[in-house]
């Protein structure tokens, strides 16, 4: 895929790391505020997809990061299945999904227990996910145009 | 809360990630990953259904009812549902030790068992939960993986199959979508149980609804009017997973849902029972004819699939009338167990002819009855499994099949439903009559090819001792016709349906 122009450009490069901090700020406070993992997680992959249209791309260096993607959705879904499953072994009752943190003051940053960790996770796997499924169609229409 | 009931979700979904990771870096990791954690969840599942007699009822996340309301996500582990449970985890287990050689032709061998684990995980999630609205994410989740399997082998027709598939698929899970979305708005709730005390006696609302239900489940399961896609999808799946689709996903996510929800969410009424009965009898005869045509070995499997279907929802049927019309409850309990015999007999002989249709291919490269001959000298063990499952299939004592579909047609008589009888009957003569087609032509017939004797020769070692597993099985299952046997597997399931309005109390306890 080829680039666009430089003024696309520059102002890709001042924005994307201003939208990527927005979705940080969304996951962060998910049990806060409206949004959480998954509305956090599509604004970041947006900065991704945002660098790569405005940047082009070169299709081995696209596979490669698609790879890296993958790594990071399955430890995400996996990191969300351990939490739940300590649950199970920490919180004394057995259950499944149970909360075993202290849920500190309704209100603060770190309060609701294990809800933010959980949120932290679905993040990035919702990050990882949108992200891939655009670098699949991206890959695919590079090699449908060669 | 018996902790043992949410790691059906557990394992099969953690297994799938971790294989994704460390799948890289480990050859052959995910085949015997998800071999061995099949194998203790089969030795769970009989742990529970020997052991643990009574409902199990979960609590996700323990979080309790506020005000007779079920807040929780319920998992709910009853007799009808261990059945399910038995039949995913040994299926799977053997279909899996079946992949073991079977894979070793594709290049991506790691993304084969990913896929396979979502799948089982799915269908787990499927029959486990109590609650209307994670069925469906349930439903999502391995008919998405479903997709992808059929596919698999990137071939034109493969293609082309998976997409028949996911668009019949997908308006499925649209209707169902729909159905639940009309029962949360008229009832406020989502749990199965809690819908049942909620939802109004008779009405048009609760036809509409029905309908949905019947329409999108019966797409998922394949009775007759909504069947097209089973003989593609079944029959371009590498082989491995069509004895999956046929053996386990469409009893999983599709029959075990419409009888669960028609027996235990909905009141039973007669012209709905009667709507039922009368797609499992078309479905049963026109599968059945549909079959004696086929020349493709797969497709004619796919076919019979939809005509046994036929028989399990016969069965099932006949008690959901009698019950409806309020006769005898002895009546009803035999024709349902009749039903839900041959559904666990189906999985078992549907299962084992897939596998020595896929042995077949994978020595010969072709499925074409018309191509093939005379391989019951080279191949022995897969010819000797291929004929115990064809006499299993056509009712031939003393195999499984033979004891469910006697079942099925005495309980026909004794509900006084002769035509049905007699048309179950003349079905199971149609269905010997394609098997021994598929037997001459594939097996015996030795004058049309002469193979060449250094190529063609028994199945590796893996694949053949799954097949021997499952002949067996179709031997040995005839013994749950005994009452002993009959009592620990089949009568609590049967109770499980027959109890209907028993369900709601035992979950949320009103």
């Amino acid at each position: 895929m080829k680039g666009m122009s430089i003024i696309v450009k520059k102002i890709c490069q001042i924005l994307a790391p201003v939208i990527f901090l927005f979705g940080l700020y969304v996951v962060a406070h998910g049990h806060l505020t409206p949004g959480g993992g998954f509305a956090g997680g599509v604004i970041m992959a947006s900065s991704f997809i945002f660098q790569i249209i405005a940047y082009g791309s070169i299709l081995p260096k696209l596979r490669h990061e698609e790879h890296g993607l993958e790594f990071l959705e399955s430890g995400a879904i996996l990191g969300f299945l351990v939490i739940a499953a300590l649950g199970l072994i920490l919180s004394g009752t057995s259950i499944f999904f149970a909360e075993f943190l202290n849920k500190g003051t309704a209100g603060n940053l770190i309060s609701a227990g294990f809800i933010p960790i959980e949120n932290i996770v679905v993040g990035a796997e919702v990050c990882a996910g949108i992200s891939i499924i655009f670098m699949a169609l991206a890959v695919f229409k590079d090699e449908v145009t060669k | 809360m018996n902790s043992l009931v949410p790691l059906f979700i557990l394992i099969p979904l953690g297994s799938a990630m971790i294989m994704s990771i460390l799948g890289r870096f480990i050859k052959n990791f995910g085949k015997y990953l998800i071999t061995l954690a099949l194998l203790f969840l089969t030795g769970i599942t009989f742990h529970l259904i020997i052991n643990v007699p009574e409902v199990l009822v979960y609590k996700v996340g323990g979080f309790a009812d506020v005000g007779n309301i079920p807040v929780a996500i319920y998992l709910v582990i009853d007799g009808f549902t261990k059945i399910l449970l038995l039949i995913i985890s040994l299926v799977g287990f053997l279909v899996a030790l079946y992949s073991f050689s079977y894979t070793t032709q594709y290049t991506a061998e790691r993304k084969f068992y990913i896929l396979f684990s979502l799948m089982l995980a799915g269908m787990y999630g499927m029959v486990v939960s109590g609650d209307i609205f994670n069925m469906y994410v349930f439903l999502e989740i391995s008919s998405m993986a479903a997709y992808a399997l059929v596919a698999f082998g990137l071939e034109k027709h493969q293609l082309e199959a998976s997409f028949k598939y996911q668009v019949l698929g997908g308006v499925a899970s649209m209707l169902i979508l729909m159905g639940i979305g009309f029962i949360y708005w008229q009832t406020g709730t989502l749990n199965v149980a809690d819908i049942a005390t909620q939802l109004p006696v008779g009405g048009v609302f609760i036809k509409f609804v029905a309908v949905l239900f019947i329409v999108g489940f019966g797409l998922k399961a394949a009775i007759f009017p909504f069947h097209s896609w089973l003989p593609d999808a079944h029959s371009s799946a590498p082989s491995p997973i069509s004895a999956m689709l046929s053996g386990v996903l469409i009893k999983a996510i599709g029959i075990y849902v419409l009888f669960r929800l028609f027996f235990n969410m909905f009141a039973l009424s007669y012209e709905l029972s009667l709507a039922i009965t009368v797609l499992g009898v078309l479905s049963m005869i026109i599968g059945g004819l549909l079959a004696i045509g086929q020349w493709d070995i797969k497709r004619l499997l796919a076919y019979s699939s939809i005509s046994q279907m036929g028989y399990v929802i016969l069965g099932v049927g006949i008690g959901m009338l009698v019950l409806s019309k309020g006769g005898s409850q002895v009546i009803a309990g035999f024709a349902i167990m009749g039903g839900l015999f041959h559904l666990l007999n189906h999985s078992v002989f549907k299962g084992l002819l897939f596998l020595s249709a896929g042995a077949v291919e994978y020595r010969t490269g072709t499925r074409d009855m018309k191509k093939l001959g005379g391989l019951a000298e080279l191949m022995p063990v897969t010819s000797g499994t291929s004929m115990i499952a064809s006499l299993a299939i056509s009712g031939i004592p003393p195999f499984n099949g033979f004891f469910s579909k006697l079942i099925i047609i005495i309980a026909a008589i004794q509900a006084k439903y002769y035509t049905l009888a007699f048309l179950a009957v003349l079905v199971s003569i149609v269905t010997i009559g394609y098997f021994m087609k598929l037997q001459k032509f594939t097996f015996y017939n030795k004058d049309k090819k002469i193979w060449d004797k250094a190529k063609i020769k028994e199945v590796p070692f893996s694949m053949a001792l799954s097949m021997i597993l499952l002949a067996v099985l179709c031997l040995g299952m005839s013994l749950l016709a005994i009452p002993q046997f009959r009592d620990i597997f089949l009568q609590p399931a049967v109770k499980a349906l027959i109890e209907t309005v028993q369900y709601s109390v035992t979950v949320i306890g009103n």
